[in-house]
């Protein structure tokens, strides 16, 4: 079996081989995707439910499309306005939702860890749809395939993460899933928004972009995530554009036929200066999110599979034990 | 009347580990290495281990406020079953222990519900919070032993050095929590590669240095008897040295976690190895082992802080920190004897002596006229620890399910049984 994950919790977890399997199939429902047809039946039976405990409009809806066009029952529930509110648990939350038998449940959750806890707690399949600063595992495969079908190859490439990597469970996702691929990584932000240790992962750290972007393949820039810093991390937003934010004058470093990744929602005149955003001929920002459907539905159906065959294969070992 | 004989007899101030005898009487040792008077009981120790019980310096008991987490008596139980003699209590109880009325029904309740001695620290200011002194006076008078705010580090130096030169005037020992309030805020991990894996808020080990060097400032300054409750990190080291040699009266502790857990035993997200402070780098582990080693950190302790399964159930940012230890205490630091080649006599040092020399305290010793409170272990026998088992109200134990050696036999206090295991089923 090439896939053998019982949830999708974090890149950490997944053998390169798993990586490519979910890659592989995503492209079948790139194609489905692009068709006038847009219905499978991997999911036909199944429930998925997609708690939020914060808020998200993007990955929901991706999710909730993946789910949808797999021929699942698809279930929103905004925890960020519910029972939470009146003090119950994150376990008690997941207790609940698990008697409901859902099959596949898709959590996102502002604490590092939240989601791993939730996942010992219910039967069903579980897929992290971002925990605090740790992960979010469907977002790095996106963007892996977004690079496979750019640059026609996943390994061997330089790839320049740029910007909050701190706050970011994309970049550390991407570095770990990119490290595992054979990817030469390199990591570029300001001193206050660089995670201690991180020279220890196999990644190069720069504090100049320029330095940063000189040659690489793969552009990748990350929001400058303010809601979750306590006090400032840099002087200024025009500072930090200054220095950090991607321009033509900052890309013109980076190889001719380098690509420029974002994973949204994009901070205009932050991060990223809008014209670069819009080029067609470097931006592959739309693209990502068209993957990020594709790869959510590609790592639903082999979680879908694994679970059937485990609760078949329970389901015969309580037959053998009566 | 008591003769242990066949007994190794761990001596932590001599220093010595040898098979001999031992005669207690009154609740006090009287005799070493004489025969068996008439009347006497006497016990074979099966060539076991005797040592002088723990004193156990920082021990929180919920009562009054917790009683669900722990109370005066399910503290002392899991005291007598560990081989801890002389539960020290720490202030942060709910009320905090910051008048004598407070520490007096403390002492009251604990006197009558448990078998172990109880002495009580109070808080340095008025429930802990750092704006108004304490009654020093009245509680020194009351039986506090030292003086803490805990955990709450002051931001407000003032304060800090008022209190500690008032507290020199009477004589009163300070513990302080080295730890700077401001880089430490909101950090649950040690920052390093492993916290970065892990998106976890984490703090520097700088942090603690410079929480020590404010206090040695404060306590050059006053002149006041100083006690660090925990050291974890090598950084720190060469000031508490510095410090000692410039002859400040200071010591420093560590707790039993750090000596034998790293932060890469928080594995995923395991909210029983979240502790204050974090656990720190397997170098800083080995670094504070080597400590102990040289008695550069004076005192083990359990920093048992019971917590129910509600506030641990949670992410690990939110989850509480703290673990609860006394039943673990002699079982973790029997580690240190078979893993890292310390000498038992060295250890007890640490983990009795040290701490009872410090608080004024007349046990962790097996001389003439010392207390008969004593623990009987066998440092080999292995086990698996059943965090259920455990007689804390509260299991929260990073130890569970963990291969350990070490097991308390039985424990004496002032001469009296309180606890033997042949009455508990394996």
């Amino acid at each position: 079996m090439t896939f053998t994950q019982d949830h999708l919790l974090g890149i950490e977890h997944l053998h390169p081989v798993e990586i490519t399997t979910i890659l592989d199939l995503a492209e079948q429902y790139v194609a489905l995707n692009r068709s006038a047809e847009k219905h499978a039946r991997a999911l036909e039976g199944m429930t998925q439910i997609n708690m939020f405990f914060e808020n998200s409009t993007r990955t929901q809806a991706s999710f909730e499309l993946a789910g949808k066009r797999l021929g699942a029952d698809v279930m929103n529930m905004s925890v960020a306005q519910s029972s939470v509110k009146k003090g119950e648990t994150l376990i008690d939350t997941a207790l609940t939702l698990n008697a409901m038998h859902p099959d596949l449940l898709v959590v996102r959750h502002g604490s590092s860890g939240a989601v791993d806890l939730l996942a010992q707690k219910v039967t069903c399949a579980v897929l992290n749809a971002g925990d605090g600063k740790h992960e979010h595992p469907t977002q790095a495969l996106l963007d892996a395939l977004t690079i496979r079908r750019t640059k026609g190859r996943l390994h061997r490439l330089t790839v320049a993460i740029c910007g909050d990597i701190a706050h970011s469970r994309v970049a550390r996702s991407n570095l770990i899933l990119l490290g595992k691929m054979e990817n030469r990584v390199r990591l570029v932000g300001p001193g206050t928004l660089m995670p201690k240790g991180v020279e220890e992962f196999g990644v190069e750290v720069f504090d100049d972009m320029k330095a940063g972007l000189e040659g690489a393949d793969v552009v990748m820039m990350l929001r400058l995530q303010r809601e979750r810093m306590d006090g400032g991390f840099v002087p200024s937003e025009r500072e930090y554009f200054h220095r950090y934010g991607l321009d033509a004058e900052k890309l013109a470093y980076a190889k001719d036929d380098a690509i420029v990744m974002h994973p949204g929602p994009m901070n205009r005149g932050v991060e990223i200066d809008g014209a670069i955003a819009d080029d067609i001929n470097r931006s592959v920002i739309q693209e990502q999110v068209e993957m990020g459907v594709a790869v959510r539905m590609a790592a639903m159906d082999l979680l879908a599979q694994n679970l059937r065959r485990r609760r078949e294969r329970d389901r015969l070992r309580r037959i053998a034990d009566e | 009347m008591l003769w242990f004989h066949n007994a190794r007899l761990i001596d932590p101030e001599t220093g010595t580990d040898d098979i001999g005898t031992l005669l207690v009487k009154d609740g006090q040792i009287v005799e070493r290495d004489a025969p068996c008077p008439d009347g006497a009981q006497a016990v074979d120790c099966g060539g076991k281990c005797l040592a002088p019980g723990i004193v156990d310096m920082g021990v929180q008991v919920g009562e009054p406020g917790a009683q669900h987490k722990e109370s005066l008596r399910t503290a002392g139980l899991a005291a007598a079953r560990g081989g801890v003699t002389t539960i020290v209590m720490r202030p942060d109880t709910d009320p905090a222990i910051d008048t004598p009325e407070v520490l007096e029904y403390v002492t009251r309740r604990a006197t009558a519900r448990t078998p172990v001695n109880i002495r009580a620290m109070a808080a340095l200011t008025r429930g802990r919070e750092g704006r108004e002194m304490a009654e020093i006076g009245f509680l020194l008078d009351a039986g506090a032993v030292a003086f803490t705010d805990g955990d709450r580090v002051s931001t407000d130096t003032k304060v800090l050095s008022r209190c500690m030169a008032y507290a020199r005037g009477l004589g009163a020992l300070v513990i302080g929590h080295p730890q700077d309030p401001g880089l430490s805020r909101g950090a649950c991990a040690t920052s390093g590669k492993f916290a970065s894996l892990r998106g976890l808020p984490a703090v520097s080990p700088m942090a603690e240095r410079m929480g020590f060097d404010r206090d040695m400032g404060l306590v050059e300054m006053t002149g006041v008897r100083y006690h660090a409750d925990q050291v974890t990190c090598a950084r720190t080291l060469p000031a508490l040295e510095r410090a000692k040699a410039n002859g400040l009266d200071v010591t420093a502790g560590i707790s039993i976690h750090h000596l034998t857990l790293n932060e890469l035993d928080v594995g995923s997200y395991r909210s029983f190895f979240k502790f204050t402070p974090p656990l720190r780098s397997e170098d800083d582990r080995r670094a504070m082992v080597q400590a102990v080693a040289d008695g550069l950190i004076d005192v083990i302790c359990s920093m048992h802080t019971p917590q129910d399964e509600e506030s641990k159930r949670l992410p690990f940012e939110e989850a509480a920190s703290g673990a609860v230890g006394l039943e673990t205490l002699l079982p973790a630091a029997m580690r240190l004897y078979h893993s890292e080649g310390l000498p038992l006599p060295l250890i007890w040092r640490a983990l009795s002596l040290n701490p009872a020399k410090r608080l004024g305290l007349a046990g962790g010793r097996l001389a003439k006229g010392a207390p008969g409170d004593l623990v009987l272990f066998d440092p080999d026998a292995p086990f698996v620890l059943d965090r259920f088992k455990l007689a804390s109200k509260s299991k929260n134990t990073p130890y569970d399910g963990a291969r350990m050696e070490g097991r308390v036999l039985a424990t004496y206090v002032a001469g009296q049984c309180v606890f033997s295991a042949q009455e508990v089923p394996a």
